[in-house]
């Protein structure tokens, strides 16, 4: 490949033009995946209904259904971030330069023509004028270098030179997001599992495209799930509680809700959903005299028994309650005397006298607890990624690299000619302001005695 | 009095602050411009009032969460949001005529949010149930307020280069020049915010679900209006394109947060459905 090409390629992959081009295509080609149900929901609903089977083949080859995984959107994607590797380097050793640049080192013609100038004269030694010009430069903030050029002495103070890097970080930002995602998908895993009340897994259900299973170093427990509600019927709350086994030993307990996962070893458990198992009851009978407690897991018509505490209990009957909800008929027998039978509403809580003990009895509908599982990597990343890119939006956006230059001249009739010269590369009205300020305490300073003539 | 009361009374007041400055506009009466200004900044501290006694409320009624959770109280925050930020322009810039292309988006929010969605206070569903909820809602809106702005902005651009005529009504506009600019200057504002936007909700729906990416409609929306936004910034830094083309961007963007914020609830179906009531 001759030069040439080579910098032609590296060119179009630099550019601007290309750029904007993946900008407007990403944006056009996302429209596409909101219009059209993604996945099952495709297959499922919206192929058959709406679409010829030519119709739905084309789509299948475009990869439409999963369009956003697609080897073209993807495609898209890497062309984008290619774009942005090869522009980010194509420009970084010019901002370097920028940055790193001896600006005292800058000819004199060109610093007095900068956009913010003024002009004074004083009399007195140049070495003694320098010496205190720059004080009162320090004094208004900015602390000057000097240097000489061409005869003339230059004092030179900037602010914010390394804000014209904030470019680089917000383009970086993006690739360590992208970088952050692969190592995801790549490494990490999504899954879910339906777990009733009382049970323990090792494995779970793998997501998306597969059906198989995905095995734990650990194990997990659902202690128990709770659905609250508020007044009005609407869903407040879905609360799991979760116990965590390592090599047999119980490691960790949370309680978790929505919005409040558990993470064990890199694996995260969030609430997701619930369901209810028909016709079995979740029963805790608990004897604080004796500090007994114990929950059980029945169904209507079986009798079940607690050995230690010596009880035996089950519901014999159950009746539909107005305007919701259901109530139990409880059996229930102990060694203190002759079994009993009480009404308990489902969620509820009946004490039980039994001799010299009192036992608190509770029921309520068993449920499975719905679990997303999402082992990721790369979301460390990712969110360092969001981070710098919000700093670097700001640094880019708000701050601006000042420059503001002092020029000692001596003239022909033996006075001292003072310039003071400054630009920014941004938010040129601000700089003006600052600049007008440090004008205003050079022409106050009583020890320069500076004059417009 | 209740803060239904007081935001009825935000909406009608608006509309009159609407058309007082555009008043100013089309008759060039100074002093139509100090009433303008006096009537939106009390009308603001009503509507404020109103949002912290709604506030108020939710607790009243054992839900206390803050307004923000719902499509009625996105588009009264997104009306506040807009004369907040319509205010820090006005300041800036000594310019009056903006707020004849920036309050008539406050008016229309309060309308639409009075006309066509419930004002009733719910509890919030376990998913919304996360301080997320309103990093995410802030940071969003904060960014809408801004590009409405900017397409008001893009408007009076385009009527004002349309027009041949040095005097008569549009001579009253800022020049050309000034105009861009500031165009420019609310799109840098709204990209941060709206870039932070989609950033908390990201983390949000990590903290949520697990995934901080979905390519639910409502993600991918936001996704197009940040590329749209981009793409005029890129073409403005590098390529030079200012004057009519970025005022085109800056309606063009507007357009997608619309959709975004309004369309994809009810045109189509995803994650954000809650939104929607």
């Amino acid at each position: 490949m001759s030069g040439k090409n080579k910098n032609d390629i590296w060119a179009f992959f630099a550019s601007v033009k290309l750029a904007l081009f993946t900008f407007f295509s990403l944006a056009a080609a996302s429209v596409i995946g909101t219009i059209i149900p993604q996945g099952d929901e495709f297959y499922k609903f919206t192929a058959a209904r709406h679409y010829s089977s030519g119709a739905i083949k084309a789509m299948k080859v475009l990869g439409i259904p999963d369009m956003y995984h697609s080897w073209w959107f993807v495609g898209l994607l890497s062309l984008f971030a290619i774009n942005l590797i090869v522009c980010t380097i194509d420009r970084l050793p010019n901002l370097l330069r920028l940055v790193k640049m001896d600006n005292l080192a800058l000819g004199v013609a060109r610093i007095i023509k900068m956009p913010q100038r003024r002009q004074w004269f004083m009399t007195g030694v140049l070495e003694d004028a320098a010496g205190a010009v720059s004080t009162v430069l320090t004094g208004g903030g900015w602390k000057p270098a000097r240097g000489n050029h061409d005869g003339h002495t230059l004092l030179f103070s900037q602010k914010g030179a390394w804000t014209r890097l904030g470019v680089i970080g917000v383009h970086t930002s993006i690739l360590l997001i992208f970088i952050g995602a692969i190592i995801g998908s790549s490494f990490g895993y999504k899954g879910n599992i339906m777990l009733p009340e009382g049970t323990t897994v090792g494995q779970i259900y793998a997501s998306g495209g597969g059906n198989g299973m995905i095995p734990l170093s650990f194990q997990l427990r659902c202690d128990s799930f709770e659905l609250k509600r508020y007044d009005d019927g609407t869903p407040k709350d879905y609360r799991s509680e979760l116990t965590v086994f390592d090599n047999g030993r119980e490691v960790m307990r949370k309680a978790i809700e929505v919005n409040d996962p558990l993470v064990y070893k890199g694996v995260t458990f969030y609430q997701a959903s619930f369901q209810p198992l028909d016709g079995w009851f979740a029963v805790e009978i608990s004897d604080k005299g004796r500090n007994l407690k114990k929950r059980f897991f029945i169904k209507p018509g079986h009798k079940s028994k607690w050995a230690k505490a010596g009880v035996g209990f089950g519901i014999v009957q159950q009746q539909k309650m107005y305007p919701m909800g259901i109530r139990h008929k409880i059996w229930f027998n102990d060694p203190a005397g002759d079994p009993v039978q009480f009404w308990v509403a489902d969620n509820g809580t009946v004490p039980v006298v039994r001799g010299a003990n009192t036992y608190q009895f509770k029921i309520k509908q068993m449920y499975a607890t719905g679990l997303q599982v999402a082992n990721d990597p790369g979301v460390w990343l990712v969110y360092a990624g969001c981070i710098i890119m919000l700093l670097g939006l700001y640094v880019a956006f708000f701050m601006s690299h000042r420059r503001v230059w002092l020029v000692l001249t001596v003239t022909d009739d033996g006075r001292l000619q003072v310039n003071l010269n400054g630009s920014a590369n941004k938010n040129k009205v601000g700089f003006a302001n600052q600049f007008n300020r440090l004008a205003e305490r050079l022409e106050a300073d009583e020890s320069l005695n500076l004059t417009r003539e | 009095m209740t803060s239904s009361t007081l935001f009825g009374i935000s909406t009608i007041a608006y509309l009159v602050a609407s058309g007082l400055y555009i008043g100013l506009f089309v008759f060039r009466a100074k002093r139509l411009g100090t009433l303008a200004t006096g009537l939106t900044a009390l009308t603001f501290l009503v509507q404020t009032a109103a949002i912290v006694l709604r506030w108020i409320e939710s607790y009243r009624m054992g839900y206390g969460h803050p307004p923000l959770s719902n499509m009625y109280e996105s588009l009264v925050f997104f009306s506040w949001a807009t004369v907040i930020f319509y205010f820090g322009l006005e300041f800036k810039f000594k310019n009056r005529i903006i707020g004849a292309f920036a309050i008539p988006f406050a008016f229309l929010a309060m309308a639409l949010a009075s006309m066509f969605h419930p004002d009733e206070i719910r509890p919030l569903v376990p998913a919304l149930q996360s301080n997320w909820l309103f990093a995410h809602v802030m940071t969003c809106f904060v960014g809408y307020a801004a590009f409405a702005v900017s397409s008001g902005l893009g408007v009076m651009y385009l009527v004002k280069a349309k027009s041949k005529s040095k005097d008569g009504l549009l001579a009253t506009l800022p020049d050309l020049r000034v105009i861009d600019d500031i165009i420019h200057k609310t799109i840098i504002f709204g990209f941060l915010w709206l870039s932070a936007g989609i950033i908390t909700g990201a983390i949000w729906a990590n903290s949520a679900w697990g995934t901080y990416w979905s390519w639910d409609p409502k993600e991918t929306w936001s996704l197009i209006t940040w590329f749209v936004y981009a793409a005029a910034l890129h073409a403005r830094f590098t390529r030079g394109w200012g004057g009519t083309r970025i005022a085109w961007l800056a309606i063009i963007g507007f357009c997608a947060v619309v959709f975004t914020y309004y369309g994809v609830n009810f045109l189509l179906s995803g994650l954000h459905s809650y939104a929607a009531g």
